[in-house]
């Protein structure tokens, strides 16, 4: 691998590339301000009111680094099974022997937000298992962004399979960017075609409930995930599986399989349990600082976690 | 050749940029400048979406596909309102500048587009959002069967919600005064405690979840977003 041309000619792209560019953009930013903004006068290099994200960001990232690097090199990593990925093998392989269509919908958002990556990066599980089966996955999109990112990872997992062939560009379409009028399609599409599996991955907001029951109508095996936490509760109401918050960030990694991938949600973990100290020790100081025995020692060490830490006025 | 290396590299470079942006002021505003990068990305595709649209429903009338009949009113609305909206149909002269009948915004009342707005979509968005109440009816039925532990502890918690959200919680509970009064339950005990905890609980895996991912796409690891590399 390391005598192939193409494989260094990747490493340069991927790592020395963007070095060079970063440096060479980033550096005359620092020194010389943003010349597309000539009120930007600032002569701040770093803004110390942030010192905090900075350090609390950097030990999750260290964490999520360093756990990665450890299952490279070949270290153990347990990642709990989640039902609803689980479910996506039963459903696509269902809605195939009922010889009906399976339905994604990734949200109704741009690819600018990550829960949209997200819900691609499932969709190209979704997509490699139904062409395993010779099925297709139809996938109306609200953003002509999103139509195109989807048809290269529906191609892509169609290629995967073995089975390209099986890809159909027009089963992935742009329907419309207004949110009802896109819920107003997918549902008459869903009570037309009546698919026999339905999933939601992506970000949601009003038509969560609307897209969820009209599949519930139609008996078809619903998996959802979203991290908007007001469209949860919808959709563990009216799906059979429901990715909750982080779960489906953590998808791709769990489909994937792959180690360092599965590594990074074990580094997730460390930041949880950094989450679970500060709560804990921001419960103590609050309790200590009911006693006025204990001198201001409780009260200032609370400001601190509080109001420096973690930015609260 | 490298189609999934170039958009990495570009991934790459501008997620770090943005990232550097947030600390540091010098950098102040080039976070706006990728966004308007995105914006003109985002009107480039539009066209393309678009046409996607054009041929898609174009090809189940030809082809009297099932349905047909609500692609042409799709593709004759479509058609109608970009028409009219190109042309700024009916929009009156500007204040500001009177001698250019063209200056004035498509979206002005009475123009063709406002009045499109006004009493199609509008009608239109509220009669779907209007449907959330009757399936709001049916999940919460279906939900709120009492067949397990935790659905009899939703079902409970649903109801002394229900019951602190609505008057005749406020008529039941009076004897027993303001403090354990149905509406003193759900506000000080369900709502602020057991749900606001729940509720930061999902929010710091999410948060914790955004910025792992974000580190897989950035350094490249997650790449299944990307499509396929020939």
């Amino acid at each position: 691998m390391f005598q192939n041309r193409t494989f260094w000619i990747a490493i340069s792209i991927l790592f020395v590339g963007p070095l060079l560019l970063l440096t060479l953009f980033l550096i005359p930013y620092l020194f010389f301000g943003n010349p597309f903004l000539p009120h930007a006068t600032s002569n701040v290099f770093f803004d110390f009111s942030r010192i905090w994200t900075l350090v609390l960001v950097s030990l999750v990232c260290a964490g999520v680094l360093g756990c990665t690097l450890r299952a490279r090199l070949g270290g153990y990593v347990y990642v709990r099974p989640i039902a609803g990925l689980k479910a996506i093998e039963d459903a696509v392989g269902r809605a195939t022997e009922m010889g009906r269509p399976i339905l994604f919908v990734p949200g109704i958002m741009d690819l600018n937000e990550l829960q949209t990556v997200a819900g691609l990066s499932v969709l190209s599980s979704v997509a490699k298992e139904a062409a395993a089966y010779e099925n297709s996955v139809h996938v109306p999109t609200s953003r002509s962004l999103v139509m195109t990112a989807a048809r290269e990872v529906v191609q892509a997992a169609c290629i995967d399979a073995g089975k390209p062939d099986v890809y159909q560009e027009d089963s992935i379409r742009y329907v419309t960017d207004e949110q009802f009028a896109y819920v107003a399609e997918v549902c008459g599409w869903t009570q037309r075609e009546k698919p026999a599996a339905c999933f939601y991955m992506g970000q949601f907001f009003a038509e969560s409930l609307l897209l969820a029951e009209n599949g519930n109508s139609v008996g078809a095996i619903q998996v959802a995930g979203t991290a908007e936490s007001s469209q949860l509760p919808f959709f563990v109401a009216a799906c059979d599986y429901t990715l909750l918050g982080e779960e489906l960030f953590a998808a791709s990694a769990y489909l994937s399989g792959e180690p360092q991938q599965l590594g990074s949600l074990q580094g997730q973990d460390l930041g949880k349990g950094l989450a679970v100290a500060m709560l804990l020790a921001g419960c103590l100081l609050a309790t200590l600082m009911q006693f006025e025995s204990l001198g201001p020692f409780p009260k200032q060490a609370h400001d601190v976690l509080t109001k420096q830490i973690l930015g609260r006025d | 050749m490298f189609k999934r290396q170039i958009p990495i590299a570009i991934a790459m470079l501008t997620g770090f940029i943005m990232v550097a942006a947030h600390f540091s002021p010098r950098l102040e505003g080039i976070g706006g400048l990728v966004e308007s990068w995105f914006l003109v990305l985002a009107a480039m595709a539009m066209v393309l979406g678009g046409v996607n649209l054009c041929m898609h429903h174009l090809t189940l009338i030809t082809n009297l596909k099932p349905g047909w009949a609500y692609s042409a009113i799709t593709l004759t609305g479509f058609l109608v309102t970009l028409l009219v909206g190109l042309i700024k149909l009916g929009v009156p002269l500007s204040e500001q500048y009177p001698k250019h009948p063209w200056a004035n915004s498509y979206e002005e009342s009475p123009g063709a587009i406002w009045w499109l707005y006004e009493y199609i979509i509008q009608p239109s968005t509220s009669t779907m959002f209007a449907l959330l109440s009757f399936f709001v009816a049916s999940a919460a039925f279906r939900a709120f069967r009492a067949k397990t532990t935790e659905a009899a502890l939703l079902l409970g918690t649903a109801l002394i919600v229900l019951l602190g959200r609505s008057y005749a919680g406020t008529v039941l509970s009076a004897p027993l005064g303001d403090t354990y009064s149905f509406a003193s339950l759900t506000d000080f005990v369900i709502m602020s405690v057991i749900n606001t905890s729940g509720q930061r609980a999902i929010v710091i895996g999410i948060a914790l979840g955004v910025a792992a991912t974000s580190l897989r796409i950035l350094l490249g690891m997650d790449r299944s977003y990307l499509g396929a590399d020939e």
